[in-house]
């Protein structure tokens, strides 16, 4: 039985104001009951109800709006003098206090708190109450705990105009304070009212940034300084560097000119171990790699062009996206670029050409984060693309361990300082991955979703205990993890060496392969060649080659749905019977 | 003739002496401090400004906690008050006019 209700209205009066009258109730349709439905049904006996004989509750969560609190002290003033004692004269004091020593009540009152007082005072002096009767001994059992991590704190980018947290900077002492690092990476997404401001935070207080560095440009980087922890370096959005003093004020000390920096914002900027702890070395993805004094700003004290070729050709050159340089080994550095090369440096090389040492492919997009292993140098670990990779120094063609490919991009990784197969990454659907290979290699051994929007960046502080995570908003989340995957196990060392060159073999074994493989193919070519006098027979054309690649790209493509359709009715199926049971 | 109580105060004002230097010369004690009933700080062996902090807040303190003790048992009254703390421990005698606080460093 349909219901239908029409009205007409005519076309010159669509989209006039509705003017609302009051009329009386009309009954427009009055559906009567049809006692000859009551066939469709069956009457069900017995019927069987729940009951439960408890006090109903309800489950109800509730955030509140952010409450700023501001802590303040009282000081005290002497006060209470009687009206005829001035409490600044001494002698008036020490006058009314003779008068009161000198009261009968005073003595006996003292007489008696002082026996009890001096019964307390003996107790605490007998035993100590906090006594720890059970001194746990230095090897804790191997804890079965759940590894997690607790978001300590959140600093919100106070500013209305939100921009991404692009970089993360510890305090170089105690790692009390945390440098965020604000600037927005999108193509001409900088709108005029957006605040250039970056701000350094005191992590136990995430109302208010404890200071705010003003630059010209937003910051896309900024690093403390590890010897003098008052400067902090920062490449900016339009490439030009400067420094920081936290003692002089927000205010950079001084920048770098504009003629002579980058051309492209300064992605990655590093302090590098000298005497006089001054230098720094910054890239960006206008393909050059520039050495700075930081007490001379005004020119580049060396200059890299990131050219392949090794020709110093700008226009050929990859843009660099990060820089790895570790203290330990002060002449090589490595450039990841935004064409998925690490390409690995050597400073103290006399000609520019010489200054590329090697290139290490195997990604397939911006190399965001680059990093070797604090424990085996030999190793680094590289984030890109939709996967992380770990790499060995001596294999250039392939990653040793990598990770499965991510349904999200991962935007930052980096190893943990205390242990050395911990390595943490973030990805854009705002999620915080912690691996540990030597637990499990496939997933993540914890994967926490920090917040809706991306992350960006990450850093963790030095002890390994706590890290930092930025997100698009300019949100930095402080994180901790728990001790399981920040105190070093037994044998870790040992196992995860064990790892490496069980892998590095691997990789080596199989490189020698491919190069026989590849010798026994070329030899084979040649003589086909000798007897085939067409050119080019062993090889496609380029169009040939991309519609091969296309129909294959598509096969693998439909294959996986079919797989995941076939997986979805399965599970449908399942969820059926059980209904029908 | 006139004899003068003078001497008869002394021995008992001696005892209140030696009781307070008794009690500051115990294991771990750093300081002592006699309070009256408004807050004045009558004997101490602390710097004037901790004095005057001690005594202000641990009269408030002390107040507070006897209301309490008395509101959940109105025939019930302080007889002493201990709050330590990481660092040490501060012991207040309460009485209706004095009151008597020592800060001690308890078995380090």
């Amino acid at each position: 039985m349909e219901i239908v209700h029409v009205y007409t209205k005519k076309r010159n009066e669509f989209g006039r104001q509705c003017n609302f009258s009051d009329r009386p109730a009309e009954l427009h349709v009055d559906i009567l009951p049809d006692p000859s439905l009551a066939s469709n049904f069956i009457e069900r006996d017995p019927c069987d109800v729940p009951i439960q004989c408890t006090q109903e509750m309800s489950e109800h969560e509730v955030n509140t709006e952010r409450f700023e609190s501001d802590t303040r002290g009282i000081n005290h003033v002497e006060g209470g003098w009687p009206k005829d004692v001035n409490p600044q004269e001494m002698e008036q004091t020490i006058r009314f206090r003779k008068k009161v020593e000198k009261d009968e009540h005073y003595f006996s009152t003292i007489m008696q708190l002082g026996s009890n007082m001096e019964h307390c005072i003996k107790q605490n002096n007998a035993i100590n109450i906090y006594q720890e009767y059970f001194e746990e001994e230095e090897v804790v059992e191997e804890s079965e705990e759940q590894p997690s991590a607790k978001t300590i704190n959140v600093f919100r980018d106070p500013n209305e105009i939100k921009r991404t947290a692009t970089c993360l900077s510890w305090h170089p002492d105690g790692s009390c304070k945390l440098a965020v690092a604000y600037s927005s990476l999108g193509f001409q997404n900088i709108s005029p009212d957006m605040s250039y401001d970056s701000y350094i935070w005191d992590i136990e207080n995430p109302n208010k940034p404890e200071m705010t560095l003003k630059p010209v440009s937003l910051l896309v980087c900024l690093e403390y300084n590890p010897k003098d922890s008052h400067i902090l370096v920062g490449g900016s959005y339009n490439g030009q560097i400067a420094y920081w003093d936290t003692r002089k004020g927000s205010q950079p000390v001084e920048m770098s000119t504009i003629e002579h920096s980058h051309r492209d914002p300064v992605y990655k900027v590093i302090w590098l171990q000298s005497k006089t702890g001054t230098d720094t070395f910054s890239a960006s993805t206008d393909g050059q790699v520039l050495w700075w004094d930081i007490r001379k700003m005004s020119e580049p004290t060396e200059r890299l062009v990131l050219d392949p070729n090794k020709k110093g050709n700008l226009d050929n050159a990859l843009g660099a996206i990060s820089l790895e340089f570790e203290t330990t080994m002060p002449t090589k550095f490595m450039v990841g670029t935004e064409q998925g090369l690490v390409v690995s440096c050597n400073r103290k090389a006399k000609t520019p050409a010489e200054k590329i040492v090697c290139t290490y492919s195997g990604h397939h997009g911006p190399i965001y984060a680059l990093q070797r292993n604090p424990f085996f140098p030999k190793n680094f670990l590289t984030v890109a693309d939709w996967t992380a990779r770990i790499w060995s120094e001596d294999i250039k063609e392939s990653s040793i361990m990598w990770t499965k490919y991510h349904m999200a991009y991962l935007s930052d990784g980096c190893w943990s300082p205390v242990r050395p197969s911990v390595f943490f990454t973030v990805k854009m659907d705002g999620t915080l991955d912690v691996w540990d290979f030597l637990f499990k290699q496939n997933d993540p051994t914890l994967s926490l979703k920090v917040c809706d929007e991306a992350l960006y960046s990450l850093r963790v502080q030095d002890n390994g205990r706590f890290l930092a995570c930025g997100s698009q908003l300019g949100t930095a989340t402080l994180l901790e993890i728990s001790p399981g995957l920040c105190t070093l196990q037994r044998n870790e060392k040992a196992l995860a060496t064990a790892m490496f060159e069980r892998e590095t073999k691997r990789e080596k074994i199989l490189e020698a392969r491919h190069r026989e493989m590849r010798l026994k193919e070329r030899s084979r070519s040649e003589q086909s060649k000798d007897e085939d006098t067409k050119e080019g027979d062993g090889e496609e054309s380029v169009e040939e080659l991309a519609t091969r690649t296309e129909a294959e790209f598509y096969e693998i493509v439909e294959a996986e749905l079919k797989k995941r359709a076939k997986e979805q009715e399965k599970k449908e199926k399942d969820v059926c019977e059980e209904k029908e049971v | 003739m006139w004899i003068w109580p003078c001497g008869n105060t002394n021995p008992i004002k001696a005892e209140v002496e030696e009781t307070l230097k008794r009690i500051q010369t115990h294991k771990g004690v750093i300081g002592t401090i006699v309070v009256n009933a408004e807050g004045i700080p009558i004997r101490t062996t602390l710097d004037n400004s901790t004095t005057v902090q001690y005594a202000g807040l641990l009269h408030q303190l002390t107040m507070k906690a006897r209301s309490t003790v008395r509101d959940l048992d109105p025939q019930n009254d302080l007889t002493f008050l201990r709050i330590r703390s990481k660092k040490h421990e501060i012991m207040v005698a309460p009485d209706k006019e004095y009151l008597l606080i020592v800060i001690q460093n308890p078995s380090e």
